[in-house]
């Protein structure tokens, strides 16, 4: 299957990327060819078989007891951030 | 020549306090800044906490304390998180990126003493098959600077291969760890999924993604995997089983261990790759081992599938990557959707938005079955292949690479062809099995690799199978010119 | 409105009572400065991984017996993939296709004295969002993750619901319910307790439901009701009217009684919902099960007809009682002080005088100024005719301002009923004669003054005379005994 180029930009914005004009026919044609390369998963019989989502068969999630192990490094975590104001992580304002 | 001593020779020195790990992390770091200029291998040097390490570790083994990773260096893999210390995963997006906290990884080798000279170089987030996606530039293979190193862990075999560490970490996700080893001459080891903790290992796709190990041989990989190996309840994926003592399981004899040989690796085979292949297989019955033919009939559809569901759990992994909490932020952003997508689409490099919108196409609302489900039962299938293959074999054998090192920029216009250079590596993740790639002779000078593949948790028998191959040959010891 | 049926579902979010996240140990506690309980995980760190909590599942388990549901064996944690500032990771972890608990139902009263069993399709566990914040940061909103990551159970109902007030009637007993099994503490305020409402209306006899409108984040009893008598006035108008109603999510504005479009969420999602592959299969066994069935308090349905069933009380009063878990428990405390004989006189107080009291200065059961055994002693006067029901009242005026006993108070304020019949007589008779012209009228017929000669008795007892009493003498000797 190939792709539009209107495709492409649906799906860079549901992934919210931004893709310039000039990168965009690229992205249209190396796209279309890796899903064209995995549409031959397509002529694989799967009929009856079991969805594989993780590789060890038989695990099951582990739980954690209810304690509390966390102190409060925000000054620590927020080092990294671009744009801080009283603790908060802004960010552009946002419309409800 | 400390740089050509294996981890045990060095361990010995340490243990007869012949020399000091600070010695030895004065000698490694003099090297990195000697020849890491032709490499690209690693992108930051930790020089002064890898000294203040070294003196801690000489202080431990002064006061009698003995350990097989006690005062060695490493380099780290830039995808583990190393507290106050950049951790970039090889991305613009995290060029400014301190880790508040060390990986488990980082955090088990450090308890074992070693000595983190700095981080290695990687293709970014861990997708390349070639190391030529990274934001701070390609690698060099010191086979041939002209070559590629392999990826994704590309500077984490180039910098074990020129001897700049002896030993380093990695991750594979598709082929990362065993490619590279392949390309770069080294030994390298990706253990069963779940065996190492992922935590602190910055995710691509979380259902494959497995830390391993580069190391000049098996025995040295060994001694740096058991480290590294063991459960973590801050893993969810992480398996609670006892970690055997693999250097111990080194000499086990190998006679009448079954070798799996497949069918499907052979067709199309490149003649001088087969006849190495070939010739490793007889060092084996020489060995005692023997033979058995097993089939994988889902193999072909291993770098599809592998391509669907990798994509698709990266493109929510690296969801996180907005702009807000860390990481690099776009200028001025006129709003909320401007922050995420300029944030986001000049922070990440074009494989990696490739791989992305890949995923985001396949989950996405009606081609999710006809994709991501399918590949996820695919996948099934590929493990199924597998389980049949271990009920007749021990181990599988077959070679690492198609090929050997590419020109750096040869394959970067089409994606599809650099992915089929995973083509014998991918099912060994997508069924979670441990795997390794050990140095098996060269085309046309560079080096090649033969790879051993077990069952779920059958590192130990892998890491004796390639231990008794490397007794019998040579070809782990050869060095590039000009490194070693 | 008679033309028209409405069709409401909820999805009740409640916040669960564990002391750390659901997939991280950072605190759960309400109020704490901001990112000062957001760990690397709540944060989404590069590199960090989500363990679940054992308690939100016990949890769970504990909703899913309590509404009669399936505890499913094996359920699946996916990512539900969005962008949005609060969403640090960029996706939620929730369930979708499996989800631990499946299919239930809740009975409830309705105004009309009838019965309703409302099914719930499913409960879920997913994380908490973080909170953006907009007062006072210019141009900026700023990000508060300390709530991300939150258990939350999603309860998801059927379109059962006919009306505003029963959408209320089930997301009060289910309020109910959830603080009995103390999974929530039910807070609407603090958000621990919110609903989505989904809205649709249909004409009465068709078999189609209508277009459904998602009403967000109601964060009270009033503002549900409210908000889907204006939302379906809206869509019933627009219908009318000749329009359609579209699907979309809207937002219930409080101060303006009105729902709104929210734009924001008008964009087509595409949430990519796949399993989480950084979490395993949740897998609850029958012995676990059954382990949490044995914990189970006593449910408010079991409670409330106990209460029907040994003490006497109207469906109506006995739902009212089993409110709560602490209001129950105060209820049989008093009663059995005082002797289940009594238990009516016992329901009337503790729904009048001490729920009124509670009311008036804004307290919980809990912290009730009067506590059962010295309520059970007030009333036990009542009973032994020590002091009126009247006089009573006043005491318990008293008790609850001054913290004092009964006895005490009836002791010192000496407001022991009068129930010396010659005391009461020599009262009577004074009245009588300071009185000539009514005792004239009243037996010249006028029946009505026998109220008057009541008050002016009663008064001059200082309210005190026994009624009965009073009432009986007063009636022989108007009689002219």
């Amino acid at each position: 299957m190939t792709l539009k180029r209107q495709d492409v930009e649906k799906i860079a914005h549901l992934a919210r990327l931004s893709i310039s004009d000039t990168e965009m026919p690229a992205y249209v044609s190396s796209l279309s060819r890796i899903v064209e390369f995995v549409d031959a998963l397509s002529r694989a019989p799967t009929e009856g078989v079991e969805p594989m989502a993780h590789p060890l068969d038989g695990q099951r999630q582990r739980l954690r007891p209810d304690a509390v192990t966390e102190a409060d490094h925000h000054d620590k975590y927020q080092r990294n951030a671009p744009s801080v104001q009283a603790g908060l992580y802004l960010v552009p304002r946002v419309i409800e | 020549m400390l740089h050509t001593l294996s981890i045990g020779e060095l361990a010995a020195k340490l243990a007869g306090r012949e020399i000091s790990s600070v010695e030895i992390t004065r000698h490694f770091l003099a090297r990195i800044e000697r020849l890491n200029g032709r490499l690209n291998a690693v992108i930051t040097l930790t020089a002064e906490q890898a000294l203040a390490a070294a003196a801690q570790a000489d202080r431990r083994l002064a006061a009698g304390e003995r350990g097989k990773l006690l005062g060695i260096p490493l380099i780290h893999k830039d995808i583990f998180c190393t507290d106050g210390v950049r951790t970039s995963c090889g991305s613009r997006m995290l060029d400014n990126f301190v880790a508040p906290y060390d990986a488990t990884v980082v955090e088990r080798l450090k308890a074992a003493g070693a000595v983190m000279l700095g981080k290695a170089n990687m293709d970014e987030f861990a997708m390349g098959s070639s190391n030529e996606t990274s934001y701070y530039g390609p690698v060099k293979n010191p086979w041939d600077e002209t070559k590629v190193p392999g990826g994704s862990s590309g500077g984490s075999a180039a910098a074990v291969a020129a001897r700049l560490a002896p030993f380093s970490t990695g991750t594979d996700t598709g082929g990362s760890i065993r490619q590279p080893a392949a390309l770069t001459g080294v030994t390298g080891i990706k253990p069963t999924y779940g065996r190492v903790s992922r935590y602190g290992m910055i995710a691509f796709a979380s259902s494959l993604d497995q830390a391993g190990v580069f190391a000049v041989s098996a025995a040295d990989a060994a001694a740096a995997l058991e480290a590294m190996s063991g459960f973590d309840p801050r893993d969810s994926t992480s398996v609670d089983t006892p970690v055997p003592d693999y250097s111990a399981g080194l000499d086990a004899p190998l006679k009448g261990l079954k070798i799996g040989l497949l069918r499907e690796f052979f067709e199309g085979l490149e003649a001088r790759n087969q006849a190495l292949i070939e010739a490793a297989l007889a060092v084996y019955t020489g060995l005692g081992a023997e033979t058995v033919e097993v089939s994988l009939p889902h193999l072909p559809l291993s770098v599809p599938t592998y391509y669907v569901v990798a994509p698709a759990e990266c493109s929510s992994n690296l969801s996180r990557f907005d702009g807000v909490r860390f990481g690099y932020r776009c200028d001025s952003p006129r709003d909320l959707t401007d922050l995420y997508e300029r944030s986001r689409g000049e922070g990440f490099g074009a494989e990696v938005k490739r791989r992305i919108m890949t995923g985001t196409y396949v989950l996405s609302a009606g081609y999710f079955d006809a994709y991501y489900l399918k590949a996820q039962k695919v996948r099934r299938l590929i493990t199924d292949d597998f389980k049949a293959a271990f009920a007749r074999a021990d181990l599988v054998l077959c070679p690492t690479t198609p090929t050997p090192a590419f020109g750096i920029g040869a394959k970067v216009d089409d994606p599809v062809t650099m992915y089929l250079n995973d083509i014998y590596t991918i099912g060994a993740n997508l069924a979670g099995l441990p795997a390794m790639s050990l140095p098996c002779g060269f085309i046309d000078g560079l080096p090649m690799g033969l790879q051993l593949i077990g069952p779920h948790f059958a590192e130990q028998r892998l890491l004796n199978a390639a231990h008794q191959y490397q007794q019998a040959t040579d070809w782990h010891r050869h060095g590039p010119h000009g490194f070693v | 409105m008679s033309d028209w049926e409405l069709v409401i579902g909820l999805e009740i979010h409640a916040q669960l009572a564990t002391r750390s996240k659901i997939f991280s140990g950072a605190a759960t506690a309400y109020g704490a400065a901001p990112n000062t309980q957001a760990s690397l995980v709540d944060l989404a760190y590069p590199g960090v991984l989500p363990v679940l909590n054992a308690e939100a599942v016990r949890m769970a388990v504990k909703f899913g017996l309590a509404i009669g549901a399936t505890v499913a064996p094996r359920s699946v944690f996916a990512r539900k993939n969005y962008f949005y500032p609060d969403l640090p990771k960029g996706y939620q972890i929730s369930q979708y296709e499996l989800p631990v608990v499946q299919r239930g139902s809740l009975t409830v009263l309705l105004d009309d004295g009838t019965l309703k069993q409302v099914g719930i399709t499913r409960a879920h566990l997913e994380e908490d969002a973080g909170k953006s914040l907009h007062e006072g940061l210019g141009q900026s909103s700023g990000i508060d993750l300390n709530r991300a990551g939150t258990p939350l159970l999603e309860i998801v109902s059927e379109p059962d619901l006919r009306s505003a007030k029963e959408a209320v009637a089930y997301m009060k007993k289910l309020h109910t319910l959830v603080r009995y099994l103390e999974i929530c503490d039910g807070n609407m305020q603090e958000g621990s307790f919110r609903c989505d409402a989904n809205v649709s209306v249909r004409r009465r006899g068709s078999a189609k439901y209508g277009t459904r409108v998602e009403i967000k984040n109601l964060n009270s009893f009033r503002f549900v009701e409210k908000a889907i008598q204006y939302e379906a006035a809206r869509q019933i108008e627009l219908i009318e009217g000749g329009g359609t109603v579209v699907q979309e999510t809207r937002l219930y504005d409080s101060d303006k009684d009105e729902t709104r479009s929210m734009r924001s969420k008008e964009e087509a999602n595409d949430y990519r919902y796949f399993p989480d592959p950084d979490l395993l299969p949740l897998e609850i066994d029958a012995p676990f099960v059954a382990e949490v069935r044995a914990s189970l308090p006593e449910l408010p349905d079991e409670k409330s007809a106990r209460f029907v069933r040994d003490y006497g009380l109207s469906a109506y009063d006995a739902g009212v009682l089993c409110a709560s878990r602490e209001l129950g428990a105060y209820y049989e405390a008093v009663v059995a002080a005082l002797g289940a004989a009594h238990a009516k006189l016992a329901a009337n107080w503790v729904m009048g005088e001490l729920a009124s009291a509670l009311n008036r200065d804004g307290l919980e059961i809990d912290a009730s100024r009067v506590a059962p055994a010295g309520l059970a002693q007030l009333l036990a006067r009542i009973v032994d005719d020590t002091i009126s029901g009247k006089i009573a009242k006043e005491v318990f005026e008293a008790m609850w301002s001054e913290g004092l006993a009964a006895d005490a108070i009836i002791e010192s304020k000496g407001l022991k009923q009068i129930t010396d019949a010659g005391a009461i007589e020599s009262v009577i008779d004074a009245v009588i004669a300071a009185n000539p012209r009514q005792l004239a009228d009243y037996r010249a017929g006028k029946d009505k003054l026998f109220g008057f000669f009541v008050g002016q008795a009663m008064k001059a007892t200082g309210g005190k005379a026994n009624p009965a009493q009073l009432n009986e003498i007063l009636k022989r000797k108007l009689g002219g005994a």
